[in-house]
């Protein structure tokens, strides 16, 4: 456990970026943290809190000097490995012969700096889905190779948070190469870091100001249990996938149909979210057609369009679709939850639709 | 590809509208090459005033129905045509000047003709569709000319054309775009709007103005619930909101006549 002041952090950028890593972090943008290549640690946002609730995100100065007193914006790291819009391959009729050239994977050193621990999680399981399964991913597994993970645990979660109850956080335990916890604030920033892997240990011995002593380490400590009281939600998941596989005619679903819109937003922003389609194109001449691979959501009509329509019509069917695979059918197919607790599909969805709230309302009254 | 001897004959046709739309296709520059060269231009007026006679493989219908000589030209052109595609949220749904719907027409009139008896005109702007059968709609004011070409490619390849029907926030989100409805408490009409614009206004922290009609599945009721209760409107101010470019277009018709006090 290390002692990290601000130079060491700009330090460890600097050496992240002479080894030939792109660095992407939070960024304030159109009044919201966005995800975005950062220069230096003076590009992080500063004194900013998030308040989040149900379709309602707003940020605000906090006055001090704090580094990350907000939590997440609508944007997630799948967007670096997951492309929102892939080209596949191009196909080129060239006489009688076709010509298939396909896109190639990218590869590319990559320093994802704050993530925070559920995201920690959401990636764990888009590798899972995309580069552990029987059907592998090139795309992905080429572009997540050679990541190294700057993770920050939360001292200030936001309203829509329920890591707690998803086991996800507020505190990261794997998956990095270096963690930070922010220690105080008022023009004294510090943080207790930790080596997740060889080469954060090599990054932070060389950074560093030290070792954490007994006092910053209580102080931490201090901070990470009052966060982890804080959550803006609960879930109660004891029992909760196997009551929710039960519940294919729960009124519940015709009334959150009332309210849903249907429009996707909950899916693009989650964090494991994987759905996907591809586009054809072809130009006018017959002669060229390209491939392409673009997010997709279970909220679309075209999603389930089978032979003869669609297979989920109404819009109850498609939000039961997303809840019960997040919160259910996700254990069955992969061992695990699908929801990391973040809460964006909360905040991010224009009317509020508050996933807690849905489960446990068809939990409540569910049979078995 | 199925050969053919002959190119197919191309057909543009406007009824009530702006020419936006017949200028989205003027201004495939580069494509506009490659339809010469696949396709018979027999009639378009913003391009040239040559008429190439019937019968057409496709045309192309701008504008909605507000006269009577208009009602009757329409058929004329389904009769010569193999497909028909309406082109623009005028063609689709009865444009701006379906406004006029929710009006007395005649007293419009009286307020701004000079000659109010000279003028013949319907009482409701109505859509292609409403008049003939339509083989398929291109929605958008104006139309996208990459939709356009792609509707004109997947006819010449015999493909179905590759559009979108869900909502809007599918292309702001895809675009990484911060909503404006949930960051900034600004109604947008994105999660009920047809996608195709990629999220323009979106993307300049505007909130969608519904160019491409209603989608698939909107659910207009509660969405105007969330803009009385969570955003601030007023009542005016919702039926403003569903009351624009696609004002005639059912389920925004609709929704827009519940705020009517
Ligand atoms: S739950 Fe909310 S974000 Fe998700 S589709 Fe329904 S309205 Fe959109
Ligand atoms: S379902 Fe909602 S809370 Fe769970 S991971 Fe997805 S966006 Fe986050
Ligand atoms: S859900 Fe937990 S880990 Fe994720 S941002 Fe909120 S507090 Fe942090
Ligand atoms: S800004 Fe509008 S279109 Fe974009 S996600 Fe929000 S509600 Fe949807």
């Amino acid at each position: 456990m290390f002692i990290l002041e601000p130079d060491g952090f700009e330090k460890i950028l600097d050496s992240l970026r002479e080894k030939g890593y792109r660095i992407t972090g939070p960024k304030l943008r159109d009044g919201a943290i966005v995800l975005d290549t950062i220069d230096s640690a003076a590009s992080l946002p500063r004194g900013v809190r998030d308040h989040q609730g149900p379709g309602r995100y707003r940020l605000e100065e906090t006055g001090d000097d704090s580094w990350f007193s907000y939590t997440l914006g609508s944007d997630s790291w799948k967007k670096l490995f997951f492309h929102p819009i892939k080209p596949l391959f191009k196909t080129t009729r060239d006489g009688g012969l076709l010509q298939i050239e396909p896109e190639p994977p990218r590869e590319g050193l990559k320093a994802l700096i704050g993530v925070r621990p559920c995201e920690l999680q959401a990636l764990a399981i888009q590798d899972k889905v995309l580069a552990e399964g029987e059907f592998v991913d090139r795309h992905y597994v080429a572009s997540r190779k050679g990541t190294f993970i700057v993770a920050v645990n939360c001292t200030v979660p936001g309203g829509t948070c329920f890591c707690v109850s998803m086991g996800t956080g507020p505190v990261a335990d794997r998956g990095y190469d270096i963690s930070l916890t922010e220690l105080g604030s008022n023009g004294a920033t510090r943080f207790v870091a930790r080596a997740g892997s060889p080469h954060g240990e090599e990054l932070l011995a060389a950074a560093s100001s030290g070792k954490a002593g007994e006092s910053d380490l209580q102080l931490e400590a201090e901070l990470l249990e009052a966060a982890a009281g804080n959550m803006g939600r609960s879930l109660d998941v004891e029992g909760l996938a196997a009551a929710l596989a039960e519940s294919g005619d729960h009124p519940r679903w015709e009334e959150v149909a009332e309210r849903c819109q249907a429009c996707t937003n909950c899916t693009m922003a989650c964090p494991t979210c994987y759905c996907h389609t591809v586009e054809d194109s072809t130009d006018l001449t017959g002669s060229v057609a390209d491939r392409t691979r673009v997010w997709d959501s279970c909220f679309t009509a075209d999603h389930s369009y089978l032979h003869g329509g669609s297979v989920r019509e109404t819009r109850g069917a498609r939000y039961r679709q997303w809840l019960t695979h997040k919160l259910s059918s996700w254990h069955d197919q992969f061992g695990g939850s699908g929801c990391t607790g973040c809460g964006r599909c909360i905040t991010w969805c224009p009317v509020g639709i508050d996933i807690t709230e849905e489960a446990q309302a068809v939990r409540g009254t569910a049979r078995g | 590809m199925p050969l053919r001897t002959t190119k197919p004959k191309l057909a543009v046709w406007k009824f009530s509208s702006c020419d936006g739309c017949q200028l989205s296709l003027l201004d495939c520059e580069d494509e506009l090459l490659a339809v010469a060269g696949a396709i018979e231009i027999a009639n378009f007026p913003e391009a040239s005033r040559a008429v190439v006679r019937g019968p057409y493989n496709v045309s192309l219908v701008e504008g909605s129905i507000t006269t009577p000589e208009e009602a009757e030209r329409i058929h004329k052109i389904r009769r010569n045509s193999r497909i028909v595609v309406a082109i623009g949220a005028c063609a689709t749904s009865g444009g701006l000047q379906a406004l006029r719907n929710f009006q007395d027409v005649d007293e419009l009139s009286r307020l701004v003709y000079a000659h109010p008896e000279y003028i013949e005109s319907l009482n409701n702007s109505t859509p292609i569709g409403d008049h003939i059968f339509v083989d398929h709609e291109l929605r958008g004011c104006p139309v996208d000319k990459a939709h356009l070409v792609e509707v004109l490619s997947a006819f010449l390849n015999g493909r179905k054309p590759n559009l979108p029907n869900h909502a809007v926030c599918v292309e702001c989100k895809r675009a990484g775009v911060v909503c404006v409805m949930a960051a900034h408490g600004t109604p947008c009409l994105g999660p009920v709007t047809q996608a195709g614009c990629d999220a323009l206004c979106p993307r300049y922290n505007r909130g969608c103005f519904g160019c491409f009609g209603p989608r698939e599945n909107p659910n207009t009721a509660h969405l105007a619930t969330w803009y009385l209760d969570q955003c601030g409107q007023t009542p005016e101010e919702v039926i403003r909101l569903f009351r624009g470019i696609n004002a005639n277009a059912d389920p925004f018709r609709r929704e827009s006549l519940r705020h009517e006090s």
